[in-house]
């Protein structure tokens, strides 16, 4: 006879796992929204919308239960970080674009929930941003206020995209500036413009990496997470941008620049945090953090990249199951051996 | 009395529903219109029944003889007649049947003679052995025969004797009731425990929700006068596993591979002390146990209930509800749904559920795995359950190995926390049947293998044997055949008067008698190479002609005659090296 112990379970399921992502993101989704205007709603909407669609169909080629499937919550989390990562004023396609692609070669092709090696909307920065270096490239230019309607308008293809419109991000505007200018320019005089760069990373960027740790570290709270991959994605990217800021403060931003500006936060607590496409083990998400925090800092800042959480992700993503083989903890009772 | 505590890692907080069952004292259980007692109820040997249909029984009489050192002896629950020895099914997962003594009860209950033990005054050897021969083992669920393990290793000092009073599974309360009722006679128990292995310390373990239990027994280790200590330990399942009491109470960790007396410690259920010292005390085998009735019931309570009750007869005194659709023997954690409602209660039965889906709804749909690491994390034996879930599934079972699969302990954290709903412990029970399966297979053809070899050496060296017997009979036939030409050559030289300094009389027939001789150990090696593959013909005679009639046979041997007549079977060419031809 079926012998199906345990007979209690604990109230979990992978939806509400999901679920309480999204939750989390909302903090930041705010500080963005009041920053950049309602058009990143509307991505987040068109974003989520893709991803349900791909992902049905998918189910449905598959031969997977839909409504089982469709519920999990899963292809919203992917939505909802492609949404956050694309330039909010991108057009409509280029987010669907980088959804479908997200669900449909990222997860569904390598097997569907679980089974995906990378992260699926990492994927699809890193394919978009390859594709069109151009539009995925051009952020909102600050103090841009527009309307939902203009907004709209532009994401929907209705306005022309003119160029006076888009800027970029402050991470962007900084590599720019330190490469055109050759040595005329440095940081600290860049940084004092507090038109683009705010009082730390950019006006407003910093009340939306805020929401992001508010965010994550309300997962933390809730066990969703654990400390590791945020605390060593943090402690390596302020550890070499920290080095190098003391090194030489005309040439690199400090570390509280590079934790607030971009996707760090994001990416953090996140992004690298993805449990499918990160290590396990509590030494692997160390080591997976860390990794990732000091791979973003040089693709940013030497790479030929605006940000490098992506790429440093995907990288990490890459190299997860080698590290969780090689740090299994020991088990029970056999600690003196290991 | 502060001590320090340790943690373990990993562990989960089901809610425990143990509130419904203690409110009600301890009551007894009535008598059963029949008992089936299973002989093997102990790991171990499978004691042999010494009763037989008909025999009249009294309550504590042995009905069946441990088996070995590792077993312990079974006794009538009660008085009354042996209906019949023969196998019913068991409260076990596999739902398979075992031989059981049913006793049909004649309502008085009387005990067989039985006398309180001086035990002091034994050697340790006899308490064991009492304790064997009284039935005494491991309430807790494990049913291992106690007598076993109250013998301290030689070589590690025994520091430690941990009481097991932790129960962690929800609904189960017979020992809280035990000890809150019999803490003198547990600790008694304790102190006989203490007694032949003399620890250093002697640790009671029960977790904090209970603490009727433990002011009882604080109270009972006072009065006694004894120097226990009675140790509060966090709720939190599985607190109550041997092994996690023992890592919480000494800090020790005993790992899969090791038994906890290599680390100087021992561990007791507080149920299995109690039986221990009424047998000592009073002289009573065990015969019944405490089971707490409780689940989609009316009126959960304990009862003390006599071995071999049928479990569906007993669960009517807590008036299950009319929904209840099984029986869970032992906690929702790690118990199972009795394959039948008439199944016994055994020595291992703490506790029976009814079961319902309003109580236990069935499980969500599995999901698949999205490596969230919550299993890892509720593991108390730190395992990566979603490494072995992934190789179980994939049946490779080599990596389920690695990843340590037999150091599970089967507790289902890992199922109760898993947001997919996969049911871990499943697969690696599987995993685990699966890779013994497999041994045992491995084993028996390599035992199957072993035994083929070891006939054909033997045959070999039989042949070679014969071959060298028949080889130095035709040396001799020869030699003897040269000598008598010897003889006769000397004789014709002789006569014909051939001067004597002609060569020696032998050297010149000599060589012809070699040849002879060559000859005739050729024929032999031939017929033994015949006579060996006649053998091996036989060797190789298939399985079906081995029961057959001496019509069949000879009718088989005339065939092979006439085959052989007919040359069909020549001899093979091949022969060792040794006794080739030339
Ligand atoms: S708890 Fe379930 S979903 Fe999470 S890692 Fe373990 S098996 Fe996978
Ligand atoms: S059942 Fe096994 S793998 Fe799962 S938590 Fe318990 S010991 Fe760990």
């Amino acid at each position: 006879m079926f012998a199906p112990a345990p007979f209690l379970l604990k109230d979990v399921s992978v939806s509400q796992v999901m679920i309480q992502v999204c939750v989390a993101l909302i903090p930041g989704i705010a500080a963005y929204a009041s920053l950049v205007g309602p058009a990143i709603l509307v991505q987040l909407v068109i974003a989520t919308l893709a991803a349900l669609l791909a992902e049905a169909i998918m189910l449905k080629v598959r031969g997977k239960p839909l409504a089982l499937f469709l519920t999990d919550g899963s292809a919203i989390v992917t939505a909802w970080l492609i949404a956050l990562t694309f330039p909010p004023l991108a057009p409509w396609w280029l987010v669907v674009t980088g959804t479908v692609f997200a669900v449909v070669v990222a997860k569904h092709l390598y097997g569907g929930l679980g089974q995906n090696p990378f992260n699926p909307a990492m994927v699809a920065f890193a394919v978009c941003i390859v594709a069109f270096p151009a539009l995925m490239s051009q952020w909102p230019s600050v103090g841009l206020q527009l309307g939902l309607i203009d907004q709209m308008n532009i994401i929907l293809g209705w306005a022309p995209r003119v160029d006076t419109l888009t800027g970029a991000t402050p991470l962007d505007a900084m590599k720019t500036a330190l490469k055109l200018g050759e040595g005329s320019f440095d940081v600290t005089t860049l940084l004092a413009n507090q038109d683009i760069y705010g009082n730390f990373a950019g006006r407003g960027w910093e009340w939306v990496a805020a929401g992001y740790l508010l965010g994550g570290l309300w997962l933390w709270h809730r066990k969703l997470i654990t400390w590791h991959v945020p605390l060593a994605f943090v402690a390596s990217l302020s550890l070499i941008s920290g080095a190098l800021w003391l090194y030489n403060p005309g040439q690199f931003a400090s570390p509280l620049f590079h934790l607030l500006s971009g996707g760090a936060m994001l990416g953090a607590f996140f992004i690298a945090t993805d449990p499918v496409s990160g290590c396990t083990t509590p030494r692997g998400k160390l080591i997976f953090g860390a990794g990732a925090g000091l791979l973003a800092y040089i693709i940013r800042v030497f790479g030929g990249y605006p940000d490098g959480v992506a790429f440093a992700v995907l990288l990490m993503n890459l190299s997860a199951p080698l590290i969780d083989l090689l740090t299994q903890p020991p088990i029970f009772g056999m600690k003196d051996k290991a | 009395m502060l001590m320090n505590l340790f943690k373990f890692k990993g562990g989960v907080k089901p809610p425990t529903n143990k509130t419904q069952s203690v409110t009600l004292p301890i009551a007894q259980a009535p008598l059963p219109s029949r008992l089936v007692v299973p002989l093997h109820q102990s790991i171990g040997g499978m004691p042999q029944p010494t009763v037989q249909a008909g025999d009249k029984v009294l309550k504590g009489q042995l009905i069946g003889e441990a088996d070995g050192w590792i077993s312990a002896a079974v006794h009538a629950p009660t008085s009354g007649t042996v209906l019949e020895v023969a196998m019913h099914v068991q409260p076990h997962p596999s739902g398979l049947d075992a031989l059981c003594v049913v006793i049909e009860p004649d309502g008085k209950d009387e005990w067989i003679a039985h006398a309180p033990l001086d035990y002091a005054a034994m050697p340790p050897e006899a308490v064991r052995e009492h304790l064997q021969q009284s039935g005494v083992v491991g309430l807790g669920g494990a049913v291992f025969p106690t007598h076993g393990k109250l013998t301290a290793s030689k070589t590690v000092p025994m520091e430690e004797l941990v009481i097991n009073g932790a129960e962690c599974e929800p609904f189960i309360t017979c020992d809280d009731l035990l000890m809150r009722e019999r803490a003198e006679e547990v600790v008694r128990g304790i102190g006989v425990f203490r007694d032949l292995l003399q620890p250093k310390k002697v640790l009671i373990g029960i977790e904090d929700n209970k603490p009727e239990a433990a002011a009882a027994m604080r109270l009972a280790v006072q009065t006694l006068g004894e120097t226990f200590e009675v140790v509060q330990v966090p709720t939190l399942y599985p607190a109550g596993g041997a092994k996690q009491l023992i890592r919480v109470l000494t800090g020790k960790e005993v790992p899969a591979s090791k038994r906890s007396t290599d680390l100087g410690v021992q561990c007791f259920n507080v149920a299995t002390a109690y039986t221990a010292w009424r047998a000592i005390a009073h002289g009573e085998p065990v015969v019944s146990r405490l089971v707490t009735l409780s689940g989609n019931v009316h009126a959960p309570r304990n009862y003390e209930v006599l071995i071999g009750t049928p479990m569906g007869e007993l669960l009517k005194l807590a008036q299950p509800h009319p929904d209840t659709d099984g029986i869970i023997m032992g906690g929702p954690m790690m118990g199972f749904l009795v394959p039948d409602a008439n199944v016994p209660v055994v020595k291992a039965t703490n506790c029976l559920i009814a079961h319902s889906e309003r109580l236990f709804p069935p499980k969500a749909p599995e999901m698949p795995c999205i490596r969230c690491g919550s299993c890892a994390q509720a593991c108390p034996h730190e395992l990566q359950p979603f490494e072995m879930y992934w190789f179980s599934r994939a049946k490779n079972f080599g990596k389920t190995q690695e990843y340590n699969i037999f150091d599970c302990i089967e507790c289902g954290c890992c199922s109760f926390v898993c947001p997919s709903r996969i049911p871990l412990v499943q697969y690696f029970r599987f995993a685990k049947s699966e890779i013994w399966a497999r041994e045992r297979e491995k084993n028996a053809s390599d035992q199957a293998k072993a035994r083929f070899e070891f006939k054909q050496l033997r045959e070999e060296r039989e042949k070679a044997d014969k071959a060298e017997k028949l080889a130095k009979a035709a040396a001799a036939q020869a030699a003897k055949k040269a000598a008598e030409a010897a003889a006769a050559a000397a004789a014709t030289t002789e006569t014909n008067g051939l001067s004597a300094d002609a060569p020696p009389a032998a050297s010149e027939p000599a060589p012809a008698s070699t040849v002879d001789a060559a000859k005739a150990a050729k024929m032999a090696t031939i017929e033994a190479a015949m006579a060996r593959a006649k053998a091996q013909r036989e060797a190789v005679q298939p399985k079906n002609t081995e029961n057959l009639t001496p019509e069949q046979q000879k009718a088989a041997a005339d065939i092979e005659a006439r085959r052989i007549a007919a040359h069909l079977t020549e001899p093979e060419p091949v022969a060792p090296a040794s006794e080739k031809p030339e």
